[in-house]
């Protein structure tokens, strides 16, 4: 490879902050979008991370969400619908000494790009990938998603959605992914707690982030991520401990053979009964049980990491680095059978 | 058996043959044609192949559909085309004999392999009544072998089962035939023992039918006499047999190494064009990674993310691939990141005729993305030129931070012709620079990075990979402003960047040599094409020129941006023709960009033009409607 020699200054991972992040571009979302919160939790994650801002690339597709390269103070990539993760592939296979973060929304990566996704996290490539989900089309101004309860009324759908909703957590399970989390854009602490578990993490790390977009499905999550709900309403997953949430930790989450996962009040249940959460299972089955619980996002809701369990990286075996020029060219061409003319 | 002996019976020296092999997809047909192939090469012979596949993978045994045929002229000559009608044909089978035999000159060699010629079998191919017995070969020179039990009763002995001793009668085919055009039987020979070391019985079998094949020539009274091809007046030099997508692939792997980067090839299995991923997987330390997507889309996708990257990327596929790859081309267009896609044609629309050739795409080469989204349009004339192509196309999409697509087609892509290998001390430079510094003195003094700050020659931006300090930046599909490269929605710039992004393509053209132009120059008569029509047309010149007929001849490597030089070339001849294996796409390019009368010469059946083709248009305008038909 060409070597690439530097003038610039670069900023020392140590003491990157925040706004090294920031791009200078105006952030163009509706006032109000759950995308700010998120794009400030990301950046405020980052100087944590112990990377440079030259070694990550942000890739986006199509779609409110996607727009975040654009604010990103590193490399980026805003590409076309669905196509993120494909794009993404390229780059971390390219160079895997960078940092490759995927955003978009579910319309992007669960629609149009539902094939890409899969792909990416069955091979396990290493790219962390955030997925928006606010079960809307917003850059469109407001049709029913993938993710989009049934049912709902909107300009696509006036007399009710017939869709069954996509879960993406269930999705990436399905594909065996390595690292599935969930996380929401009311709670900044956890996003960046997830956002770095997720980043740490060798290969895909798939991430999908609840968030408001409140112009055309306002309060989707509020039943559950708003401050005065959660305590009833989040399920915290916690490594190695019994699951439990609600006040008093009154419920917990039992493993039920015919209901897969279920929450039972914790005084009808004895303390060995309850589901201890265990991210470093190999089958995914526990964390897909969990992943089936409030299947409208109106019920109790696990937030934090389902699953993280290592396999080989894809790509991880580098290509020849140091090509040998142009005699590899003429040992190749004469390879085989030759015969001379003099 | 022994080795067979050189024949005792007398030889005759003769300037070319066109033989073609047919049976059934089972028989082995391409590799014996390929095999054949590969001793008249090492002969010193000049030749030309055209496999001709049927499309499905398992069409029923001894059914027309099922019929797989291999074309290969050999030459004492320079010839570049695989001959129109055969001298020789061998049928493996009646379905093969029923779809061929029109392929054939009505006094051809026709050799039958009559174990097959059963009445299942010829109910199967469609036979009312035995050809053998009727007046269907009439008038041909008909040599009846048993093949089928000849093999078997020889490769039985060595211990092999019926059923796998019949696999070996296409070997019984290649003997003969070695022997009928006197090649040298230890070149196959020695050729068997490697391809099959795995298996000694298989070895065994394949060399002993080989023999008996052979040995059958030596001592048939139906053969009385064998021939001759003297080797052809090449210039000196290391020479090797190569086929289209083989040259391709290792052009891929030359330009990888004349770049110093690191290739990427992202790929979705297609046919034709699947052998050029297989080949690329073969060699790991070239330097070039293969990445076998998930679908066409993510093909083209992650190569744009590996070009974004650094890597110098590649996107494989054919016509139905093209399509899908169509907004995301329009991405890189966008980008102006180097990207050479790869398009080896195929019969259209839809899935169409898979594995026959056609060069139906190049509207969409040129046209295909939505939008005013120019790129540079190449395309190879032969198969060995598909490795300088591949070099090339690679050293625009990289001085140019171009997407560039590259036109190669399914008879290309199989065909093979002996090839002087070039001494790579010729082959250009395509190292790049990075780009490393900030480029932009802004207002207060301070600097800035600006990716789409352009060269003044070639209007191409500059190329900082991540990695880079200092120059991160962001790209993407919405109109950039020009130089900042910011999302902009003006409507002064846009008309800007849409100039811009075409003038740099025609700026490719500064570069440019002048196109091929051969032939009489002051003929009234011009013939234009592209691809791999060059060799029946230049081959139709010829004879006509030897006929006395004058006619001049252009041919296109480049289709955008055209060379300079075309729009005079076009004007100095009265008469305009241009023979395209479509309906006529570049001739309407040429009127419709130089108000000339070109007149187009078509033909969308799957298989190349024939030379008499070419000829008959040209005679016709020349004679009149009177010209003679072959
Ligand atoms: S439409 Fe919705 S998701 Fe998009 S920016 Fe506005 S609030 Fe956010």
């Amino acid at each position: 490879m060409t070597t690439t020699e530097t003038t610039t200054t670069a900023v020392d991972i140590a003491t990157t902050k925040r706004a090294d992040w920031q791009s200078d571009q105006e952030v163009r979302w509706c006032p109000g979008c759950g995308d700010y919160s998120i794009l400030s939790a990301l950046q405020f994650a980052l100087p944590d991370m112990g990377i440079r801002r030259e070694d990550t690339v942000v890739v986006g597709g199509i779609g409110c969400a996607a727009r975040l390269p654009y604010y990103m103070n590193t490399y980026g990539i805003h590409g076309i619908h669905g196509r993120a993760p494909a794009i993404a592939t390229g780059v971390a296979l390219a160079n895997p000494d960078l940092s490759v973060f995927v955003v978009g929304g579910d319309g992007d990566l669960l629609s149009i790009g539902g094939n890409h996704l899969l792909h990416a996290l069955r091979r396990n490539i290493n790219m962390t990938i955030l997925l928006i989900n606010n079960r809307i089309y917003g850059l469109t101004k407001g049709q029913y998603s993938p993710t989009s309860e049934q049912g709902k009324v909107t300009k696509s759908s006036p007399r009710g959605s017939e869709d069954s909703p996509l879960l993406p957590l269930s999705i990436a399970l399905g594909a065996d992914a390595t690292f599935v989390a969930r996380t929401h854009d009311m709670d900044r602490q956890h996003m960046m707690e997830v956002f770095k578990r997720a980043h740490a993490h060798p290969g895909a790390a798939f991430v999908e982030v609840l968030q408001n977009c409140n112009v055309f499905n306002n309060h989707a999550y509020e039943s559950i991520t708003a401050k005065a709900n959660r305590e009833g309403m989040i399920i915290p997953l916690r490594q190695g401990e019994p699951i439990r949430f609600g006040p008093d930790d009154s419920f917990g989450v039992v493993l039920d053979p015919r209901h897969g996962a279920v929450v039972m009040n914790t005084a009808d249940v004895s303390e060995d009964e309850l589901l201890v959460h265990n991210e470093a299972r190999d089958h995914p089955s526990v964390a897909f049980a969990l992943s089936r619980l409030s299947p409208n996002m109106d019920e109790p809701t696990p937030m934090g990491v389902f699953r993280a369990v290592d396999r080989p990286v894809y790509g991880s075996k580098p290509v020849e680095t140091e090509p040998p020029g142009r005699q590899l060219i003429s040992d190749l061409l004469h390879s085989g059978t030759t015969w001379d003319v003099d | 058996m022994s080795t067979a002996k050189s024949s005792v019976k007398p030889s005759e020296e003769i300037e070319n043959v066109v033989i073609r092999l047919a049976g059934d997809s089972g028989d082995g047909m391409q590799l014996t044609g390929n095999q054949f192939t590969a001793v008249s090469a090492l002969a010193g012979n000049d030749l030309a192949t055209l496999p001709d596949f049927p499309a499905e993978i398992r069409a029923p045994a001894g059914t027309m559909a099922g019929v797989s045929a291999f074309q290969v002229q050999i030459s004492s000559e320079d010839i570049s085309h695989p001959g129109d009608k055969a001298d020789v044909l061998v049928a493996m089978n009646p379905a093969a004999l029923r779809s061929e035999l029109s392929k054939v000159h009505s006094d051809a060699t026709v050799i039958i392999n009559t174990d097959e010629f059963g009445e299942r079998e010829l109910e199967k191919a469609g036979y009312e009544s035995d050809p053998l017995d009727d007046d269907t070969l009439d008038g041909y020179y008909v040599i009846d072998v048993p093949m089928t039990s000849l093999t078997v009763t020889a490769v039985k002995e060595l211990g092999a089962k019926r059923r796998d001793a019949e696999r070996s009668k296409n070997f019984f085919a290649l003997g003969l035939l070695c022997w009928m055009y006197s090649r040298n039987p230890d070149d196959v020979k020695d050729w068997i023992d490697e391809r099959f070391a795995s298996d000694d019985l298989i070895r065994r079998s394949n060399a002993t039918a080989f023999d008996v094949g052979h040995a059958f020539g030596e001592t048939t009274e139906q053969i009385p006499i064998t021939h001759v091809v003297e080797s052809a007046d090449h210039p000196p030099g290391t020479y090797r047999n190569v086929n289209g997508n083989t040259a391709l692939a290792w052009g891929m792997i030359a330009a990888t190494q004349l770049s110093g980067l690191q290739s990427f090839l992202g790929s979705y299995p297609i046919t034709p064009a699947t052998d050029i991923l297989h080949e690329l997987s073969k060699h790991p330390a070239a330097a070039v990674r293969t990445f076998q997507a998930e679908d066409e889309i993510a093909a083209v996708t992650s190569a744009i993310g590996a070009a974004f990257a650094g890597d110098l990327a590649w996107t494989t596929t054919s016509g139905p691939g093209m399509a899908l790859k169509g907004e995301a081309m329009g991405l890189a267009v966008s980008l102006e990141l180097p990207l050479v896609i790869v398009n080896i044609q195929r019969g259209g629309p839809s899935t169409g005729l898979p594995t026959k050739t056609e060069q139906s795409d190049l509207f969409q080469a040129m046209y295909g993305r939505h939008g005013e989204s120019p790129l540079p349009v190449i395309a190879a004339r032969r198969p060995a030129d598909c490795f300088e192509c591949a070099i090339e196309a690679a050293q625009v999409a990289l001085r140019y931070r171009t997407p560039v697509i590259l036109l190669s087609d399914g008879y290309l892509g199989n065909s093979s012709e002996p090839w002087r290998i070039p001494d790579v001390a010729d082959l250009p430079d395509l190292s790049v620079e990075f780009a490393s510094e900030l480029n932009h003195e802004n207002a207060d003094g301070s600097m800035a990075f600006w990716p789409y700050l352009r060269d003044e020659a070639t209007l191409a931006r500059p190329w900082a990979i991540p990695g880079t300090p200092g120059l991160e930046h962001r790209i993407g599909g919405i109109e950039k402003q020009d130089g900042t490269g910011d999302i902009s929605y003006d409507s002064v710039n846009h008309q800007l960047m849409t100039d811009l992004r075409a003038e740099k393509i025609q700026r490719v053209a500064d570069d440019l040599p002048p196109p091929e132009y051969t032939g009489d120059l002051d003929a009234d008569v011009l013939l234009v094409g592209w691809g791999s029509t060059w060799g029946t047309i230049a081959s139709a010149v010829e004879r006509l020129r030897k006929e006395g007929i004058l006619v001049a001849h252009l041919h296109l490597r480049y289709i955008n941006p055209l060379p300079k030089e075309v729009g005079e070339i076009l004007r100095s001849h009265r008469s305009v023709i241009v023979p395209e294996l479509n309906m006529g796409q570049l001739s309407k390019m040429l009127r419709a960009e130089f108000l000339v009368d070109a007149q187009s010469l078509n033909k969308v059946s799957g298989l190349p033009f024939t030379v008499g083709e070419v000829e008959e248009a040209v005679r016709k305008v020349v004679h009149g409607d009177e010209g003679e038909s072959e």
